[in-house]
């Protein structure tokens, strides 16, 4: 079990309450993180990142137990505290409300 | 008796709202620099005839513009005598819009980095003035809030333009990064009371503060907490988007945050929130009364995605108490179907008896109160979007 922490207005799309918790089979990758969280809230198809290309939306950024990994390979295994569940994996949009 | 002028910056030109004291009738003059994004006009306190505007475009640049008349004629300081300056699309032919971030070895920072959107770092690059901050004391002596973020300071009536390069290159800048609007400095406020003392404000980086005019630099964010962002309490990256302060207490400021409504009692060295019973805490302006130091304006809009009032209801909201407990000012005010925005430098309030308080919104409306924010009435409706209103209290 993994837990994901969304930005509000990805919670507020997906008609999600407070943090996701996803059951991935296999390596804990940003991939497969976000491949369980787009099955399991399909309206995020496309919102994270490009349907085709699946290139990360330029106004979101990755975190992992407070270290920033946005521009980590995707298929990087995450930490093990991100993969136990202990911490979960920050998506966060950027500043772009000013 | 005394008059009122209202300097308004919008996205297609300057105008200037001048009436009496009773501000039941006003005089309407512009657009000046027609076509061209003012960001934002201020007159000095201490020759209210000597104005500065910053005049900027996409296409051309920046422009610092001034008038030693009141606003009825302008010219770009530093153009050499003889010189036209003619048009407002004539470029400077001296060093009026030369801002050149200050990268010496004798007393420069070095040119660093701060963050993109997306963390990636990104090298800082002029790109427009977004703020003038006249002098206390000496007409000639104008500060200079630009984007990416610094300050610059010119001492001859913006004719050349200096960097204060110490809190560019304080220590945590590669830690900084845009708003939507940009790496903007949009705040700054020279303390009557401490003349070494400056405060500024930068989205998204938080606030800071001088105690030896500019030279040294500390953020002063304690106390902010903002979810979105990767550590919420970090020292530096909160998205600040106004602070103000009255002139008679040195210690006691106000800020609107990116979310969160909140003041500090030190100066800055910490803040507590005091949203207490806002329809939303999100918001751009704030502002206080000129006679009470704990009477306190802001406008809530409805969130950082949906930049409009909640319910279409254009509401001031009023604090007599320091915050935490606000009353909704809405006569005068469109009450059904109003989705406009107030930007961040976009309030201003004057000095008479009766308190007079001005905004502006991105519906090219300005609002005037002449009696605290009781009561409201459109003193212009139709200007392009407006991005700045100050108000200058001429006896």
């Amino acid at each position: 079990m993994i837990v994901v922490a969304l930005p509000a207005h990805l919670r507020a799309l997906a008609g999600i309450t407070g943090d996701v918790q996803l059951e991935i089979d296999g390596p804990v990758t940003r991939h497969s993180v976000l491949d369980a969280l787009e099955a399991r809230y399909p309206m995020l198809r496309g919102t994270i990142r490009d349907h085709v290309a699946g290139a990360r939306r330029p106004l979101l950024r990755f975190f992992a137990c407070g270290e920033d990994v946005t521009h980590e390979a995707a298929d990087a295994p995450l930490p093990e505290a991100i993969a136990s569940g202990a911490e979960p994996f920050f998506i966060i949009g950027a500043i772009a409300g000013g | 008796m005394s008059n009122v002028r209202v300097l308004v910056g919008t996205r297609k030109g300057a105008f200037i709202l001048s009436s009496d004291g009773k501000r039941e009738k006003w005089d309407v003059s512009g657009p000046h620099f027609a076509g061209w994004e003012i960001y934002h006009m201020k007159g000095s306190p201490v020759d209210p005839n000597r104005i500065y505007a910053s005049q900027t475009s996409g296409w051309f640049g920046q422009i610092i513009q001034r008038s030693d008349d009141g606003g009825k004629t302008w010219f770009q300081p530093g153009t050499p005598a003889g010189e036209s300056t003619g048009t407002p699309e004539e470029m400077p032919k001296g060093e009026s819009n030369k801002f050149v971030y200050d990268t010496s070895e004798e007393t420069g920072k070095p040119l660093t980095t701060h963050q993109f959107y997306d963390g990636t770092p990104k090298p800082w690059e002029f790109k427009r003035v977004w703020h003038l901050e006249p002098s206390l004391d000496d007409p000639d002596t104008v500060y200079a809030g630009i984007e990416d973020a610094a300050l610059f300071r010119s001492t001859n009536g913006g004719q050349t333009w200096q960097e204060l390069p110490g809190l560019r290159g304080h220590g945590t800048g590669s830690q900084w990064q845009p708003g939507a609007g940009g790496l903007c400095l949009h705040s700054i406020i020279l303390d009557s009371a401490n003349r070494d003392r400056i405060f500024v404000a930068i989205s998204a980086a938080g606030a800071f503060r001088s105690d030896d005019a500019g030279a040294t630099w500390k953020p002063i964010n304690q106390g902010l907490h903002s979810q979105y962002i990767p550590d919420p309490n970090a020292e530096v990256g909160h998205c600040v988007h106004h602070i103000a302060k009255h002139p008679s207490n040195s210690d006691v400021l106000f800020m609107q945050k990116h979310w969160d409504v909140m003041r500090s009692d030190n100066a800055g060295d910490t803040w507590t929130e005091i949203s207490g019973n806002l329809p939303t805490d999100f918001g751009f302006v704030i502002d206080v009364h000129a006679h009470e130091p704990e009477t306190i304006y802001v406008v809530p809009i409805k969130s950082d995605g949906e930049h409009f009032p909640p319910d279409g209801k254009l509401r001031v909201y009023r604090s007599r108490t320091g915050g935490n407990e606000w009353e909704a000012l809405t006569n005068g005010l469109p009450q059904s179907n109003c989705y406009v925005n107030v930007l961040r430098d976009a309030m201003a309030i004057d000095s008479l008896d009766s308190c007079g308080i001005y905004f502006g919104t991105t519906g090219g409306q300005v609002y005037g109160s002449a009696d605290a924010g009781d009561t409201w009435a459109p003193i212009v409706r139709d200007l392009p979007a407006v991005l700045s209103v100050e108000v200058q209290t001429l006896k």
